[in-house]
């Protein structure tokens, strides 16, 4: 009995992979083709017929084609899937994905993918993909087929609405059917209510969509298409203005962070630190080196690396301060010119002594996975490292005024800046008060480089860019004030953003100046000016 | 006693003898070494381009000795640091020609240099070979320009755009940072773009300030620009450090390469070298020369820096190869003229052809461009640049662009007896003037 269940079972088996196995070759008949085609339009013409098959099969290849993993084994003309590892590839089956050993790069060549071959296979992979598991999947294809509507697409989208049960992915399918129906040669009806639909959408590709249906249509279609690109413009003129803001937000909470440590050496002790972008730098030097040992040694580690760098970063930074602070600045107390010098030479030397161990060329750090990217809020495109460094400079400037405010140091400090004297005269030790509040401000300096050098250049000029908007947001927002360095911070942010879309960069840039100049000329102490006795002194 | 006085004398006069043959000694062999002037940043803002210069040009000279050196003497490299500081170049131009006297400079990075260094080279009547791609609308007896011009570059860039293997683009944004690269090569393109019939309504041009690092803004008016149902394409000449910022913002906020893709005209494997590039593959760029052109004068090349530099990862870049095609031209012409008299050498120059790095020969024209060709590559997730289009040909360098007013009429030619760089073909004279 059993015997006769397993000869069944067997047959079956055997059955099913014969049928499955002639088609196999069929495919396998097109993928050799990719050895002979020359040129993109040829490769393209094989990608087009793979994709017409129709089989879920040749997402394999076709995906690898896209990506540049498709190989030809000089040797013998067959096609393969490779993955690069060292000095070798790694070869499988382009259908079936089974290992077929390894060649040297030289026994292969790759099949070279333009930006119009990867449109192409995106396309095909699209119509090919409606149907995966996947719901994200499934809206990238719905996504891609709205963005290069075709009239063939009409039928498949119709078939996948019918068996889709997540909400969402079906509202985009019907979108997606929508665009479709707009390039068809349906009835006029069926366009309108597309138009309506796609209208409904209100985002950048379907005002994209509908300029070119507007281009092309006539009579009511034309006019519908007018007035729905009218409608979503005024709405997305709405997110414009929120979107200024969101930038300026950002752009706020990148000069807090490169100034609140100024505020501190600045502000707080009166100190004009040049070398205070250096700080910044080695800060970002710091997570540089983090990063490289944790790429070769602890690869599972990657995503923690800022959190590692972070104490570090202060710690490089908060001690080249206080070196700085003891071997130079302490000698120039009240004399700010020779200050401005020495600090511009201790500048000029950390960024030749960097150039010389790093190299003058950028160095990679990489955005661990939880900062790359972005998310939508309407039509409101949120990156997500903008938005984790806005989160760490306010984190940042409340600690830090907690240490000012709360904690015997912070009260020191204080002190020591109001009326020197009279706080030596308590006992306080003012020579090292000194140098612990320099080394503090340099520290913060030093952790704001491990933000920083998530948008920016990671080289030894990282701290020129930032030591004028620096000085610019202390001095705007009061000398000694934290909180004006916050609110200086975010309105410089929020002002320079609201100028840029309509003056451009440059000229935004040289009015934010202007402003600051004006302003400084009616209120020389800033925007929170510090009263008492430190301020005569 | 007396005897031992003078034994000291004998002796400390000997030692003067000694001395003074060993100051000598260097003064002799300068004699018999040709010197050869390096003007290129190693510190300041430029350092993050120019110090790789420096090293490949002492690499060439340390190869030039290896084989013998030339005209039978040894070469010798001065390097000195002009500091980023465009004065300085000037000074530093004029110390290497006067006291130092060499024979030719190999420097430069950015136009205002150049301009800068160009009066002390005409007075002092020495060479300069300019390695990087420029704007045009120039052309000096004493400059021996190897960069790119405009049609080198740009003008076959956007031809690829056009095509149906480019994506066939219709809608252009030329973005740049705002100086005078950017600002004359986009206008030659919008020029060259409104000639090709795209509506001034299709062309966007922006411009941001040195070293620019917030590009949100930036960013979001291009995919604004780019949603209007045509295809678009961003034409970047955005320089050095503001393009790891700018290529940053584009992969956070989901700009694909298949949508809008972005040529850059100011970055090589070396800007690359500080970014992760996976969120970037299929963006563009347009060069004379890639590090993963296949062909052996490249792989010898390349492992002949990594052996030199002593750091198999550092890359090679575009104006590196500038310098190697003009230190062989400049080694041939010096060869053919029997001497290092920069008038002989500049006569002895043009029409001297050497290959490339990228398996052809390229040559000086008497405009003092040089032939190159022209490649299109795709950024790939390594870092590389995969060439995706290649000119048929060579191209030859046009100083004074054929698509502004200004400098349409103008040629340059400084074979005898025209010897003009900026002569007039409408006017029939010489003392043309181009648009900047």
């Amino acid at each position: 009995m059993t015997l006769i269940r397993t000869g069944l079972t067997l047959l079956f088996l055997l059955a099913t992979l014969s049928s499955s196995g002639a088609a196999e070759a069929d495919l396998r008949g097109i993928i050799a083709k990719f050895a002979t085609a020359k040129g993109f339009s040829e490769i393209g013409a094989v990608v087009h017929e793979l994709a017409a098959a129709g089989d879920p099969l040749v997402e394999r290849p076709l995906s690898a084609l896209a990506d540049g993993n498709l190989y030809i084994r000089k040797a013998d003309s067959v096609v393969f899937v490779g993955k690069e590892a060292g000095e070798s590839v790694q070869l499988s089956d382009p259908l079936s994905g089974e290992a077929s050993g390894e060649a040297a790069k030289d026994d292969i060549t790759k099949i070279k993918v333009n930006n119009t071959l990867r449109r192409v296979i995106r396309d095909a992979l699209g119509t090919l993909t409606l149907g995966a598991k996947d719901p994200t999947v499934r809206i990238a294809a719905a996504d891609t087929m709205f963005k290069t509507p075709d009239a063939a697409n009409i039928e498949p989208l119709d078939a996948a609405i019918a068996k889709e049960t997540v909400a969402s992915v079906k509202a985009l399918l019907e979108q997606a059917r929508a665009a479709s129906i707009l390039v068809s040669d349906r009835p006029e009806a069926d366009k309108l209510a597309a138009i309506a639909l796609i209208g409904a959408r209100g985002d950048r590709d379907a005002v994209s969509l509908l300029t070119s249906v507007e281009a092309n249509a006539s009579g009511a279609v034309k006019e519908a298409a007018t007035a729905a690109i009218a409608n979503i413009n005024s709405t997305l003129a709405l997110w414009d203005a929120g979107q200024n803001i969101w930038y300026g937000i950002s752009l706020g909470s990148v000069l807090l962070l490169a100034a609140i440590g100024l505020a501190i050496t600045f502000g707080v002790m009166g100190v004009i630190n040049m070398a205070h972008g250096e700080m910044v730098m080695l800060g970002a030097y710091t997570t540089f080196v983090v990063q490289q040992v944790i790429r070769t040694s602890f690869p599972g580690l990657f995503d923690w690396s800022l959190v590692i760098a972070l104490p570090l970063a202060f710690l490089v930074a908060a001690l080249v301060g206080l070196a700085i602070e003891r071997g130079v600045i302490r000698f120039l107390y009240g004399r700010p010119l020779e200050t401005l010098l020495a600090t511009w030479g201790v500048s000029l030397i950390l960024q030749q002594a960097v150039r010389s161990i790093f190299g003058p060329t950028n160095q990679e750090v990489g955005n661990p996975s939880w900062m790359s990217g972005s998310f939508d809020i309407g039509q409101l495109a949120i990156t997500w490292n903008r938005l984790w460094i806005l989160v760490f400079a306010l984190t940042v400037f409340g600690v830090l005024l907690y240490v000012m405010k709360r904690t015997p140091w912070g009260l020191q400090m204080r002190a020591v800046t109001a009326n020197r004297r009279m706080a030596a005269s308590m006992g306080i030790r003012t020579p090292w008060v000194d140098a612990l509040t320099f080394a503090l401000g340099s520290g913060i300096a030093g952790i704001a480089g491990v933000a920083l050098s998530q948008i920016d250049n990671v080289s030894p000029n990282l701290g020129r860019g930032y030591i004028i908007d620096s000085f610019m947001v202390v001095v705007f927002g009061g000398v000694g004030n934290l909180w004006g360095t916050l609110v200086g911070a975010f309105s410089l942010g929020i002002v320079n953003k609201f100028l840029e879309p309509y003056a451009g960069a440059v000229l935004g840039k040289i009015v934010v100046l202007v402003l600051i100049i004006l302003f400084i000329q009616k209120r020389p102490r800033g925007l929170f000016a510090l009263k008492g006795r430190a301020v005569e002194a | 006693m007396r005897g031992n006085f003078s034994t000291i004398t004998k002796m400390f006069s000997a030692s003067v003898v000694a001395a003074g043959l060993l100051m000598s000694a260097p003064a002799r062999a300068a004699d018999d070494t040709i010197k050869v002037g390096i003007l290129h940043s190693l510190s300041g803002t430029m350092a993050i381009s120019e110090t790789t210069l420096k090293d490949a040009m002492l690499m060439l000279i340390d190869e030039q000795n290896a084989k013998g050196g030339l005209l039978g003497k040894k070469l010798e490299a001065v390097v000195v640091d002009p500091a980023s500081n465009w004065p300085l170049f000037a000074e530093k131009a004029r110390e290497l020609i006067s006291k130092d006297k060499v024979a030719a400079v190999f420097g430069c990075w950015t136009s205002v240099s150049r301009k800068s260094v160009l009066p002390v080279f005409s007075e002092l009547d020495n060479i300069l070979f300019y390695p990087v791609q420029y704007e045009g609308e120039e052309s000096e007896r004493n400059v021996f320009y190897t960069g790119a011009a405009p049609n080198q570059q740009a003008i076959p860039a956007v031809d690829y755009l056009m095509s149906e293997d480019g994506g066939s683009v219709k809608r252009w944004v030329l973005e740049g940072t705002d100086y005078v690269y950017p600002r004359t090569t986009n206008k030659i393109l919008e020029a060259y773009l409104k000639a090709k019939g795209v509506a001034a309504e299709d062309i966007m041009v922006n411009y941001t300030p040195f070293g620019f690092s917030d590009w949100q803004t930036e960013v979001s008016a291009i995919k604004k620009f780019g949603s209007a149902g045509k295809k678009t394409a961003v034409v970047s000449t955005v320089n050095g450090d503001a393009n790891v910022p700018f290529y940053k913002e584009l992969g956070n906020q989901g700009i694909k390469a298949e949508d809008i893709p972005v040529m850059a005209f100011s970055v090589g494997e070396e800007e690359l070298a500080g970014l992760d590039t996976a969120p970037l593959v299929g963006h563009l760029a347009a060069w004379n020369y890639f590090e993963s052109v296949d062909t052996p004068e490249n792989k010898k090349f390349i492992a002949d820096w990594h052996k030199f530099i002593k750091n198999d990862k550092r890359t090679t870049n575009d104006p590196m190869e500038a310098h190697y095609i003009g230190f062989n031209m400049w080694v041939k012409a010096v060869e053919k003229a029997g001497t290092t008299d920069p008038d002989k050498v500049i006569d002895a120059m043009i029409g001297v052809s050497v290959p490339n790095l990228t398996g052809g020969y390229s040559t000086m024209m008497p405009n003092h461009h040089i032939t190159k060709p022209v490649l299109i590559g795709e950024i790939q997730a390594d870092g590389q640049f995969e060439t995706v289009s290649r000119t048929p040909g060579l191209v030859m360098g046009d100083e004074w662009s054929d698509y502004l007013p200004d400098s349409k009429d103008l040629i340059s030619d400084w074979r005898k007896p025209l010897s003009c760089g900026n002569f007039n073909v409408a006017t029939g004279k010489c003392g043309g003037k181009g648009t900047n």
